[in-house]
């Protein structure tokens, strides 16, 4: 690891500043994205900006017909949080399957969304889900926020602070895990809200989270899983590596999208 | 330099350090409680897990400077010194829940925590999965899930 000097910044707006005499800063979180990448020498910072004692970005509560959480929840908080698995149990479920019990809690969900790992579980959530990413600057919705491998729309001092994701009728997220590193393989999450289905994809993309617009339409008109049989994705495009080939992976996503939504329609 | 102050095993502990360093590090190198073990020091084997403030985290991914000012639990913070051993590692010395014991220190302080969130009557299958981020090379799981049952027990009495 390269060396770096160390910011605690205790406001968003102190972090944000810091930026005015630093660019070339970096945040971090829970640091289990970053930690391990400045360790490999990949990232190197001169500053670091520690978010991680600022207080009340750690929320999760109902608003309306919005779950809202905070960008310092950790994946624990998410996964065992009584508010969560009343109103969305589907991202309750993704955040259990996260890495294992002691990263759980320490990785948050604002530093998953900033990272946009290729196989990272919510970036899944919040496209199949509508969410709203709420920054120190502005709102976006996830399709200008995810610009592909680990590319997000946000500035260099632009600092999520919440993620604002819509209640849907019926959800669920299912994953298949590499068994070395517990990212996706594949995962698919299944929505079925008020303006329609969507069905988007992780781990697979060669740009990171997308939709299947063939299931969608299909789900639309009935939301049963036979309602795809028959319907295939293209591998063109899906990464292929050591885990698995396109070939492989594009098939994972059909058998995944069914199982998702026999799960959702399986919840009460 | 970055001056930190934290309370380790219910003892202020100091150190002006670079800001690199582990919190891994600063346990083994500063403080020489060298029962926390650094294992593959990329947050997969466990051998590094201790409590940050009550919960389970593995000590080769958090920047010491970022647990400034907080609470760590090592394995040496479990029993003191002379005083009878804690509930869970008496468990693994019991059924023998260890081979080599590299990663014995990381494996009882995920089990403590493990008790801590889901209960003393732990099944088998809870036990193993919630130990998918900690691995025995000599893959002795077979008493190390013994072990975490019994101790689990045992620590409700």
């Amino acid at each position: 690891m390269y060396d770096f000097i160390y910011h605690r910044p205790g406001t968003v707006r102190q972090a944000a500043n810091l930026f005015a005499k630093n660019a070339d800063a970096k945040l971090i979180a829970g640091g289990h994205t970053l930690v391990p990448v400045m360790k490999q020498r990949l990232a190197a910072p001169p500053h670091l900006v520690d978010l991680s004692h600022i207080e009340g970005l750690d929320g999760i509560e109902l608003k309306g017909r919005n779950l809202v959480i905070g960008a310092l929840a950790k994946h624990n908080d998410v996964a065992t949080s009584s508010t969560v698995a009343e109103a969305i149990p589907a991202l309750a479920e993704l955040a259990a399957l996260i890495g294992d019990p002691a990263v759980r809690h320490k990785g948050t969900i604002g530093g998953s969304l900033a990272n946009n790992d290729p196989t990272a579980d919510y970036p899944a959530a919040c496209l199949a889900l509508g969410a709203t990413i709420v920054t120190n600057k502005r709102k976006l919705k996830p399709e200008e926020f995810f610009q592909g491998l680990f590319t997000t729309a946000l500035e260099a001092d632009e600092i999520i602070t919440k993620v604002s994701f819509p209640i849907p009728r019926k959800a669920a997220y299912v994953k298949f895990r590499n068994q070395a590193s517990r990212y996706a393989l594949v995962g698919v999450f299944v929505a079925r809200l008020p303006s329609g289905v969507r069905v988007t994809v992780t781990g697979a993309g060669g740009d990171g989270v997308f939709r299947v617009a063939a299931f969608e339409d299909a789900l639309q008109k009935r939301f049963a899983s036979k309602a795809i049989d028959g319907l295939a994705v293209s591998p063109d495009g899906l990464n292929s590596d050591l885990h698995g080939s396109a070939e492989y992976r594009a098939h994972l996503i059909g058998v995944l999208a069914k199982r998702a939504v026999d799960a959702a329609n399986a919840r009460a | 330099m970055a001056k930190v102050s934290m309370i380790v095993n219910g003892t202020p502990a100091t150190g002006n350090i670079d800001p690199r360093t582990l919190l891994v590090q600063f346990l083994r190198e500063n403080l020489r409680l060298t029962g926390t073990h650094v294992g593959c020091d990329t947050s997969q084997c466990g051998a590094c897990v201790v409590h940050l403030d009550g919960k389970a985290v593995k000590a080769c991914t958090v920047l010491a400077v970022m647990a400034d000012g907080h609470e760590v639990t090592t394995i040496e913070g479990l029993a003191a010194d002379g005083a009878p051993l804690h509930p869970m590692q008496e468990a693994f010395r019991e059924h023998h829940g260890l081979q080599c014991g590299f990663c014995t220190p990381g494996m009882i302080m995920t089990a403590v925590d493990l008790v801590n969130r889901k209960g003393h009557e732990l099944s088998d299958p809870v036990i193993r999965e919630e130990l998918e981020g900690n691995l025995c090379r000599c893959t002795g799981y077979q008493n190390i899930v013994l072990s975490i049952a019994a101790g689990a027990k045992a620590m409700a009495t």
